[in-house]
């Protein structure tokens, strides 16, 4: 079989997962369901490792195929193929998002074991990683438009599993809106090409835009900078990233999933697929490039005053994503895409263990409340540590390699990037910092009631179940997670999965390490070989340079976070009330929610208030009612006819007759 | 001769017409009508038809005049009232039966049929006979005829519908 | 007197008795106008066939009296119904079928 039918099965057994459970959901009892959902995922799995095998078997320049099964659409002169682009890139990301996906697949047959909407859970995941895997497999913009609206749709399903929770359903609306707006962009963008290149085929479009475009003429850039639209609200980036921090009211395997490891990368991997575009459009690019560094520090800042446990990883993804962003922007292909494998390892680990430590909170996420889990919950904590040491780049760990390779190549391109790679270090400080401030606050320290309940009795915490975002009481029927949760500690698939995760997050990095081995940038580079900018290579000394001096910051980083949370526990306090309005700046995630309410919604609001009151009512409303008189008042002008009076009527016909004799005497004269 | 008889019929016949038009008690009309048709019958001799003038004074003057005279005894002849609910009926209608005479009358003078201008032709003396006027419904004009019949049986049988006493 | 006087005089009293339909009240009255105006086609009819030379108008001035005689029946037998239910005689007064 060739990697392309490889990968159509790819794409097929999730589909087919999805299906059988939802339409099974009477039938097949809960734990089936789980089984089935997750093998498929496996399956996938293995099957996008079958492609991989396939895809090594051909020369490296040769290692891509366009595959379609039928025309999807065509009329008018557009051509639209159900088709799929097998190449490293493609391959690379489907191996992510299948491999990421079965673990935590495994993780939720755990974690979810109690809830109502089991079946509906699996159905959504599963559906999920099929329009992921659409997206990053599609041949042509069409598909991946296609893609890109069902991941928004089964992120918003999944936001919103929980449906009876307001605060979730109003969190789910707003990331689909948000998405809407990255759709139109990303529809626009397809538009332009099609119209000025002639085609949706990404070999078409790839080959023709070199010969059709001038670098940096408007056009170009017009595109480019309708995908980043597309991109940044895909991948929460500023000023698109508000849906993100809400999006965390979904269940924390959707968290993990959608949130970190495979849905916000879409916008990475769109830069990285049409980077062709970027660089014949050098401004568009530089923006991306700024915009990502922007991201990476500001969610950094606004991370740190965090006191929600997920919020706080979330505003971390949003700062590694920006950190890819920033990475492929600039020309580092293969480093942001090895950042973005570290980081899905490592961020869905934290996820992971985040769930765990709620579930022993009886499902409070509030950081002040915990501590001292490092004697309640051995195994979750070591994942914690394990993967806030990756997550900081501590020396040696995944994230150590990945995010040093960005910054590196960074330098290597000079001139501004330096400065961004200055920036980046800012960032991984930052990154050092609030990571290990989390990891101080929950783990040591004199164990929590809810921990130390564990601790005694060996059993959960039961308090009554509150929505975290509002504590207020809900019940646990359908609709709501239920009342039972679980942890890694005593249940075999969290734990499973979270160790896979953790080895992952530990030795993923050692596939590229400078002067040692070239694994991965030697199977991704050839993707990018007809960007000139894939040329520019960081010299081993210079990354060895910067793998030192990332290793400085992460190890001060810790250190300060050590001596801020737990030798000097007050000066914290201390530091909030003398910088209180930086830190209400962060805390209230630089108001950018206020801002986007002040121009964009009470606008769109006071437009539809005065279309429904004005318009409406004057206009439309108007015109229709206004017909309508109208035609009455006729009516009753010519009802005056139908008087009843027999000796009218014979007027009127003698009349006539005698009118139309007179004609005729008259034509005929 | 024959011009004299042809005015004194028309004035019997003109006479008729604005007296059933004219006369407030419908009785008086009914009589008016009877005037007027037998001024026509004399109006069809003049013109040698014979058997149509005989039809004429028996069917029209014989039968037809004589129900009406059964119903206005019955009924009874009320008169109306002077003063005409439909605005402008009271002038218009003299305009327009003004009109239609003016135009009825141009069209005739002024046509080029030119055999109007004469006399007819000359005629044998059994034009107008029953006997012609027989053949002619019993060969050319059968389905009229027949067609005729019909009807005369639907009026009858409809008139004793409309007049019947509904049993209730 | 040629045909044009009795063309003339026909269209005289189809004027009159048009006339009268329009003026006058009485459903009696009415139908005797309609038999002015039946009696002036007849005239006209049989006027044309004595131009024609052939009977053939006269034939249809027999059907046209069949058919005056016809309407009439029916006509008085309305009117008889009208009288007998007590609705006055006037045609103004008959107005329920209107807009």
């Amino acid at each position: 079989m060739s990697a392309s039918s490889w990968a159509w099965l790819v794409l097929l057994l999730p589909l087919l997962g999805s299906i059988v459970v939802a339409l099974g959901f009477r039938a097949i009892p809960a734990r089936v369901a789980g089984v089935i959902g997750t093998a498929s995922i496996a399956l996938a799995f293995v099957c996008a490792v079958a492609a991989l095998i396939n895809l090594l078997g051909d020369e490296p320049e040769a290692r891509h195929h366009a595959s379609s099964l039928w025309t999807y659409a065509g009329a008018g002169g557009l051509h639209v193929d159900l088709g799929i682009y097998v190449d490293q890139l493609s391959v690379f990301m489907m191996l992510v998002v299948t491999g990421v996906s079965a673990l935590i697949h495994l993780y939720s047959f755990g974690y979810m074991r109690s809830d109502e909407g089991y079946h509906r859970f699996f159905s959504y995941l599963n559906f999920f990683v099929f329009s992921m895997l659409l997206l990053v497999l599609a041949g042509n913009f069409v598909l991946l438009i296609v893609g890109w609206a069902f991941v928004g749709f089964a992120s918003y399903a999944l936001i919103s599993f929980w449906y009876r929770r307001t605060t979730a359903t109003t969190a789910g609306m707003k990331a689909f809106v948000i998405n809407v707006v990255g759709d139109i962009g990303l529809v626009l963008a397809a538009f332009l090409i099609v119209q000025q290149l002639g085609s949706f085929e990404y070999e078409t479009v790839f080959a023709r835009a070199p010969e059709v475009f001038a670098r940096g003429e408007w056009t170009v850039t017009a595109i480019c900078l309708l995908l980043l639209v597309g991109a940044f609200a895909k991948s929460a980036q500023i000023p698109f990233h508000t849906w993100l921090p809400d999006a965390m009211e979904g269940p924390t395997p959707v968290s993990s999933l959608i949130h970190a490891a495979t849905m916000v990368t879409a916008g990475v991997y769109l830069i990285a697929r049409t980077h062709v575009l970027f660089y014949l459009a050098p401004t568009a690019a530089d923006i991306a490039a700024f915009v990502g560094l922007a991201t990476l520090l500001i969610a950094g800042t606004i991370a740190i005053a965090q006191t929600d446990l997920k919020r706080a990883i979330a505003y971390s993804t949003m700062s590694q994503i920006g950190y890819m962003i920033m990475g492929v922007s600039i020309g580092a292909y293969s480093a942001g895409l090895f950042h973005l494998m570290t980081h899905a390892c490592f961020k869905a680990l934290l996820f992971m263990t985040a769930g765990s430590i709620i579930s022993a909170m009886a499902n409070r996420q509030d950081i002040d409340r915990m501590s001292g889990f490092w004697r309640a919950m051995r195994f979750t904590s070591v994942c914690l540590v394990i993967g806030g040491l990756a997550l900081a780049a501590f020396p040696l760990t995944s994230g150590f390699f990945s995010k040093d390779s960005i910054l590196a190549y960074a330098e290597a391109r000079g001139g501004i990037y330096t400065w961004m790679a200055i920036g980046g270090y800012v960032g991984a400080f930052l990154t050092a910092i609030y990571t290990f401030r989390l990891v101080f606050r929950v783990l040591p320290g004199e164990p929590c009631k809810e921990a130390q309940h564990l601790i005694d009795s060996g059993e959960l915490y039961h308090g009554p179940p509150l929505n975290p975002a509002n504590e207020e009481e809900e019940d646990t029927e359908i609709g709501f997670p239920g009342a039972h949760h679980h942890i890694a500690e005593q249940s075999w698939p969290m734990a499973a999965a979270m160790a896979a995760l953790a080895f992952g997050a530990l030795f993923a990095g050692l596939v590229q390490v400078p002067g040692v081995d070239n694994v991965l940038f030697g199977f991704l580079d050839p993707a990018f070989a007809n960007s000139p900018l894939e040329a520019i290579h960081p010299e081993v000394g210079a990354e060895w340079r910067g793998l030192a001096i990332g290793a400085v910051i992460s190890i001060v980083g810790i250190a300060l976070a050590w001596y801020l949370w737990v030798a000097r526990p007050q000066l914290p306090a201390l530091f909030r009330r003398r910088l209180r309005p930086v830190y209400l700046l962060c805390l209230d995630k630089w108001y950018f929610d206020e801002a986007i309410e002040l121009l964009i919604v009470r606008p769109a609001l006071a437009i539809g208030r005065f279309a429904n009151d004005t318009f409406e009512r004057l206009v439309v409303d108007g015109l229709v009612n206004g017909t309508k008189e109208a035609v009455g008042d006729a009516g009753g002008v010519v009802r005056f006819v139908q008087s009843g009076f027999v000796r009218s009527y014979a007027l009127l016909l003698i009349a006539g007759f005698a009118g139309l004799a007179l004609y005729f005497l008259l034509g005929s004269s | 001769m024959e011009a004299a008889l042809f005015f004194l019929a028309a004035i019997g016949a003109l006479g008729g017409a604005i007296g059933v038009v004219a006369m407030r008690n419908p009785f008086y009309g009914v009589l008016a009508l009877i005037v007027h048709l037998f001024s026509l019958a004399v109006l069809f001799l003049l013109l040698s038809s014979a058997f149509v003038a005989a039809a004429q004074v028996v069917v029209y003057a014989g039968a037809v005049m004589v129900l009406y005279v059964f119903v206005v005894a019955y009924v009874g002849g009320g008169t109306e009232s002077a003063w005409d609910p439909i605005p402008g009926q009271r002038f218009l209608a003299p305009l327009l039966g003004l009109a239609l005479f003016v135009e009825l009358s141009i069209a005739v003078l002024a046509s080029s049929l030119l055999a109007l201008g004469s006399d007819g032709p000359e005629v044998g003396p059994g034009f107008g006979d029953p006997a012609a006027i027989g053949k002619l419904f019993l060969e050319k004009f059968l389905i009229p005829f027949e067609a005729s019949s019909m009807l005369l049986m639907l009026a009858a049988v409809g008139a004793i519908v409309l007049a019947s006493r509904r049993t209730r | 007197m040629t045909i044009e006087w009795y063309i003339v005089l026909s269209s005289l009293l189809f004027a009159i008795g048009a006339m009268g339909i329009l003026l006058r009240r009485s459903p009696i009255v009415i139908l005797l106008c309609l038999e002015l105006m039946l009696n002036a086609g007849n005239l006209a009819l049989v006027a044309f066939s004595r131009m024609v030379g052939n009977q053939q108008g006269q034939v249809f001035a027999i059907v046209v009296m069949v058919v005056a005689a016809c309407e009439v029946v029916v006509g008085l037998g309305l009117i008889v119904a009208i009288f007998r239910r007590r609705l006055p005689l006037n045609v103004d007064e008959l107005r329920e079928l209107r807009g």
